[in-house]
C-alpha cells in the first residue's frame, strides 16, 4: 500500500508541485489566480517551453544537449543577416533561423554519432562556438531587426499571441512525433537501453543524430519568436538559457538517466518555472531570495527524478529465487 | 526426423583457446532439443553462433540443408531465429504492443497504427493464454509475464527456432508450469526449440533429443529416452584429477575465524549458514545464477541483506564495505577487470589502493612514498609477481594470472584475517591457476580462513578442506573431508540424487 502511494506520489511529482506553488501564491496573494495572469504566464513561458520541448528529444535518449542558448542566439543573427541583406521577409527568417539551428544541431550530431564524443563535451564546445560564431559576425555590437518583425511579434492569431500559437504548435507536434511515429516510439527504446535497441533491429546513431537536429531546430525557433517581441538581438541574448531549459523539461518529468518523459511534461515544466518567478513578483518576498526558491523548486524536481530512477532500477534488478509475493 | 539445423564440425576459439571445438550435431525439426553440460562447456557460444552474436572460426552451419552464417542478431532474426536470452531484451518503458513493433511498426495516415499493433499485440497474448493488456507497460509486469511476451516476440517474428537460455531461474513455480505448457503448444504448432537449463528434471521432461558438452566438445547426443539422470551427469563431468594442485601445508585450526548465520535477502539468498576455521579453506561450489558471487557481495557488504549476521572471530560484523575492510575481510573479486584492478594505473598503485590511508604522515596526511615503495615491493615479491618495473607498467600490461597475483597482493597489504575468493582462476592460464592455489593455501597457512568460490569442480576438490554447494540462492548441502566425489557434488548442485 505504501509502496503504491509511493509510485503514485512520484509519478505525478509535476502536478503535485505545481498545485502546491499556485496554492500557495493563491495564500499569499489572492489575484495571482486571475485570467489575464495566467495567459501572460503561459506567454512569457513560451520561449523557454519550445526550446524544452526540443530538448526533451535529447534528454530521452540519454543525451543533453548544452548548446542550445548560444543556437537562440546565433539562429536568429543569422536569419537576420538574411532578412536584411536578402530581403527574403519574416516568413523567409523563420524558416532561415529553424535551418540554421537544425544545421547547427548536425554538428552536434556529428561529432556526437561520428566521432563517439560525450554529448556533454560536444555541446559544452559548441556552447562556445556559436555564441563566438555570433560575436565575430556582428563585431559584439547589438543587432537591429526590421519593424516588420517586431509587427508579426506582437500580432495575434484569432486573439492567440503568436509566442502561444508556436508554443502549442510545437507542443502538440512533438507529442504527436514522440507518441505516434515509429521514430518517437525508437527514442524511448533507445533511451531504455541502446544496446537492447540496437539488437532488436533500431538504428541507434540515425535516432540520436536526428534528436540533436530537433532540440536546435526548436532552440532557434525558440530565440526567433522572442527576438520577434523585442526587435533587436545583443551578445548576451540567450546566455544561461540552457539551464532553465533543462530545468524546465526535468521539472516536467522528463530524466536525465533517459527513456522517461514526456513533451507534453517539458512544457508544463517550462510553465511551472514561469509560475514560480511571476509568483514571487506578487509577493513581498525579498528580490534577491528569488534564485533561491526557484532553485529549491529545481532541486526538488532533479530529486524526484532520481528517486524514481532507483526505484525503477530495483525493480529490474535481476533475481536468483523467485520473490514470494 | 530432418534437421531445422546443422552445425558441421563448428568451432570457435576466441585468443587461442577453443570454447567450441569440433561440434557436429543435428537439431531436430518440430523438436525440443535440451543442451546441457558444466559452466564453461561451450553452451553459450554454440548458441552465440546461431543466434550471430559471435562468428565461428572453423566449421559450418547448415539452415534446412542451406549455408547458414549469419553476420549479426538481426540476420538471424530474419532467418527465423529468436534468442530468449536470461536477461530479457525489452524495453521497460514502452507497452507490450510497442515492445514487439519496435522495429517496424504498421502506419496509418503516416502515424502508428495503434489499432493493428493492438490487435496483433492481443492475439498472440491470447495464443499464449497471457492475460495482460497490450497497452501495460513491461515494467509493470511479473517476471514470468515479461518472459512470455519475450516469447510472444518471437511468435510475432513467425520464428522458427526458438532458444531457450535458463528461461526458469527468475520464475515462481506456477510461472514455470505455465512456460512448459507454452513450450508444448509451440511444439506442437510446428516451431523447434533449443533448451538450456541447469534443471536435468526440466531437460528430461521437456525435451525430444538432449546433446550433452563438455570442455566444447560433444560428448552424447542421443533421443531423450535413451537419458536418465544420472546418466547425464555421468556424462557432463568424467574429467581427470592430476597432480594440479599443492599439497596444502596446513591444518585447520580449532577456533572459528568466519562465521555467517542464517543470512537473507529475498529474492538472492535464504537462510545461508556455515563456519570458516582458522587456517580452513572452504570450498563454495554452484552453477551459475546459484547465487554465490551475489552471497559474496553481500558477506563483503556491497549489497544488503535483511536477516542473518556475519562476524569475523565473533565479532559482529556491520556497515559497508569500508567497515568491514577494517575487521579484517578481503574480497578477491570475479570480475576483475572492472571490479578488482584499475586497468590503466600503474602495479604499485593498484597495490597500495586498499591500504592508502597507513601510509599518510603528518602534516596534511602525505603520502609517505618512500614506504609505500618499499612496502609494495615487498608484497609483489611475496605474491612471486613476474613484472617489470611496478611504479611504472600499467596492470593491464600483465598476464591473467599476474593481475591476479596483483589483486591478491592489494588485499595481503593489510593483513586480512577472512579471504573471500570469488572465481580466483577464471581467465587465469593452467600454470598461474597451480600459483594461486598456492597463494590460497598461504593465506589459511597464515591462520586466516579462505571462501574459496568457484564453478569448477576439480579444483575446489583439490584445494579446499570443507566444500558447500550452492543452488537458487541456498545452501543445499556439504562434503566435510576429502576426498570429495565429483558426481555427489553435481548431483546436489543440480538438486538431484545421483
Amino acid at each position: 500500500m505504501g509502496d503504491l502511494l509511493a509510485r503514485l506520489l512520484l509519478k505525478n511529482a509535476t502536478a503535485l508541485i505545481f498545485a502546491g506553488v499556485v496554492l500557495l501564491f493563491y495564500a499569499q496573494a489572492p489575484h495571482f489566480l486571475s485570467v489575464e495572469n495566467f495567459a501572460n504566464i503561459v506567454k512569457q513561458s513560451s520561449f523557454i517551453g519550445i526550446s524544452a520541448v526540443g530538448i526533451s528529444f535529447v534528454l530521452l535518449t540519454r543525451g543533453i544537449d548544452l548548446s542550445v542558448g548560444s543556437v537562440m542566439y546565433l539562429g536568429p543573427l543569422i536569419a537576420g543577416f538574411a532578412m536584411r541583406d536578402l530581403g527574403i521577409g519574416v516568413a523567409g527568417g523563420l524558416v532561415t533561423a529553424a535551418i540554421a539551428g537544425i544545421a547547427m544541431g548536425a554538428l552536434n550530431a556529428l561529432f556526437i554519432v561520428r566521432f563517439n564524443i560525450a554529448p556533454f563535451i560536444v555541446t559544452l564546445a559548441t556552447l562556445f562556438f556559436f555564441r563566438g560564431a555570433g560575436t565575430w559576425m556582428t563585431s559584439s555590437r547589438q543587432f537591429d531587426f526590421d519593424r516588420s518583425l517586431l509587427d508579426f511579434g506582437l500580432s495575434s492569431v484569432a486573439g492567440v499571441p503568436v509566442p502561444v500559437v508556436f508554443f502549442v504548435v510545437f507542443v502538440v507536434l512533438a507529442h504527436i512525433v514522440l507518441s505516434r511515429t515509429t521514430f518517437g516510439r525508437q527514442i524511448y527504446a533507445v533511451g531504455a537501453d541502446p544496446e537492447v535497441a540496437r539488437k532488436a533491429g533500431v538504428r541507434v546513431e540515425f535516432v540520436k543524430a536526428r534528436v540533436y537536429m530537433i532540440s536546435s531546430g526548436c532552440a532557434a525557433v525558440a530565440g526567433f519568436v522572442l527576438i520577434a517581441q523585442i526587435g533587436r538581438l545583443d551578445v548576451a541574448f540567450g546566455e544561461g538559457r540552457e539551464f532553465d531549459v533543462i530545468a524546465a523539461a526535468v521539472l516536467g518529468g522528463v530524466s536525465l538517466f533517459g527513456g522517461i518523459g514526456s513533451a507534453l511534461g517539458a512544457a508544463v515544466g517550462a510553465l511551472l518555472i514561469q509560475t514560480v518567478k511571476t509568483g514571487l513578483v506578487f509577493t513581498t518576498v525579498n528580490l534577491y531570495l528569488q534564485p533561491i526558491v526557484l532553485a529549491g523548486v529545481i532541486f526538488a524536481a532533479v530529486l524526484i527524478d532520481s528517486l524514481r530512477v532507483i526505484r525503477l532500477r530495483a525493480t529490474r534488478k535481476r533475481s536468483i529465487r523467485p520473490l514470494t509475493r | 526426423m530432418t534437421a531445422l539445423l546443422r552445425f558441421d564440425d563448428l568451432s570457435k576459439s576466441f585468443f587461442g583457446v577453443s570454447a567450441v571445438d569440433g561440434v557436429t550435431l543435428d537439431v531436430p525439426e518440430y523438436g525440443v532439443l535440451g543442451l546441457i553440460g558444466e559452466n564453461g562447456a561451450g553452451k553459450s557460444t554454440l548458441m552465440n553462433m546461431v543466434g550471430g552474436v559471435v562468428e565461428p572460426s572453423g566449421g559450418r552451419m547448415l539452415w534446412r540443408g542451406e549455408p547458414y552464417a549469419p553476420r549479426d542478431a538481426a540476420e538471424a532474426s530474419a532467418r527465423g531465429v529468436a534468442f530468449i536470452h536470461q536477461e530479457l531484451n525489452l524495453f521497460f518503458n514502452l507497452t507490450v504492443a510497442e515492445n514487439l513493433f519496435v522495429d517496424g511498426f504498421p502506419k496509418r495516415f503516416g502515424l502508428i497504427d495503434r489499432g493493428a499493433i493492438r490487435r496483433r499485440a492481443a492475439e498472440l497474448m491470447e495464443a499464449l493464454d497471457l492475460d495482460v493488456s497490450p497497452d501495460a507497460l513491461i515494467e509493470d509486469l511479473s517476471a514470468g509475464e515479461r518472459q512470455l511476451v519475450e516469447i510472444a516476440k518471437a511468435l510475432h517474428r513467425d520464428a522458427d527456432l526458438i532458444i531457450f537460455d535458463e528461461p526458469t531461474t527468475s520464475l515462481t513455480p506456477r510461472e514455470t508450469v505455465r512456460l512448459f505448457e507454452v513450450i508444448g503448444r509451440l511444439k506442437a504448432q510446428g516451431k523447434t526449440i533449443i533448451y538450456i537449463s541447469h534443471v536435468l528434471g526440466d531437460v528430461a521432461a521437456l525435451c525430444t533429443h538432449i546433446a550433452v558438452l563438455r570442455d566444447g566438445t560433444l560428448v552424447e547426443a542421443a533421443p531423450a529416452e535413451a537419458f536418465t539422470i544420472p546418466r547425464m551427469i555421468h556424462a557432463m563431468i568424467g574429467r581427470e584429477l592430476s597432480g594440479l594442485f599443492p599439497a596444502r601445508t596446513a591444518r585447520p585450526a580449532e577456533e572459528t575465524v568466519f562465521s555467517v548465520a542464517a543470512l537473507s535477502q529475498p529474492g538472492v539468498i535464504e537462510d545461508v549458514s556455515f563456519e570458516i576455521k582458522g587456517g580452513e579453506i572452504l570450498g563454495l561450489f554452484g552453477l551459475m545464477g546459484s547465487g554465490r558471487s551475489e552471497l559474496a557481495r553481500i558477506l563483503f557488504g556491497l549489497d544488503s541483506h535483511q536477516g542473518g549476521a556475519i562476524a569475523i572471530d565473533g565479532r559482529p560484523l556491520s556497515g559497508g564495505a569500508r567497515e568491514r575492510i577494517a575487521a579484517g575481510l578481503a574480497f578477491v573479486t570475479e570480475d576483475r577487470r572492472a571490479e578488482g584492478l584499475m586497468m590503466d594505473a600503474p602495479i604499485a598503485d593498484n597495490l597500495s589502493l586498499v591500504s592508502i590511508a597507513r601510509f599518510g604522515r603528518t602534516p596534511f596526511a602525505m603520502i609517505d612514498t618512500e614506504a609505500v615503495e618499499a612496502d609494495t615491493a615487498a608484497i609483489a615479491d611475496q605474491v612471486r609477481l613476474k613484472a617489470g618495473n611496478i611504479r611504472r607498467q600499467p596492470a593491464k600490461s600483465l598476464s591473467g594470472g599476474n593481475q591476479q597475483k596483483v589483486v591478491i597482493g592489494k588485499w595481503l597489504m593489510q593483513n586480512p584475517r577472512v579471504f573471500i575468493l570469488d572465481e580466483p582462476t577464471r581467465g587465469v592460464d593452467v600454470g598461474a591457476k597451480y600459483e594461486i592455489y598456492v597463494l590460497a593455501d598461504r593465506l589459511a597457512a597464515a591462520g586466516g580462513a579462505v571462501l574459496f568460490i568457484s564453478s569448477e569442480i576439480e579444483e575446489l576438490m583439490g584445494v579446499c578442506d570443507r566444500i558447500l554447494v550452492m543452488s537458487q540462492g541456498e545452501i543445499v548441502g556439504g562434503f566435510d573431508a576429502p576426498p570429495f566425489e565429483q558426481s555427489a557434488i553435481l548431483s546436489m548442485a543440480f538438486r538431484q540424487a545421483a
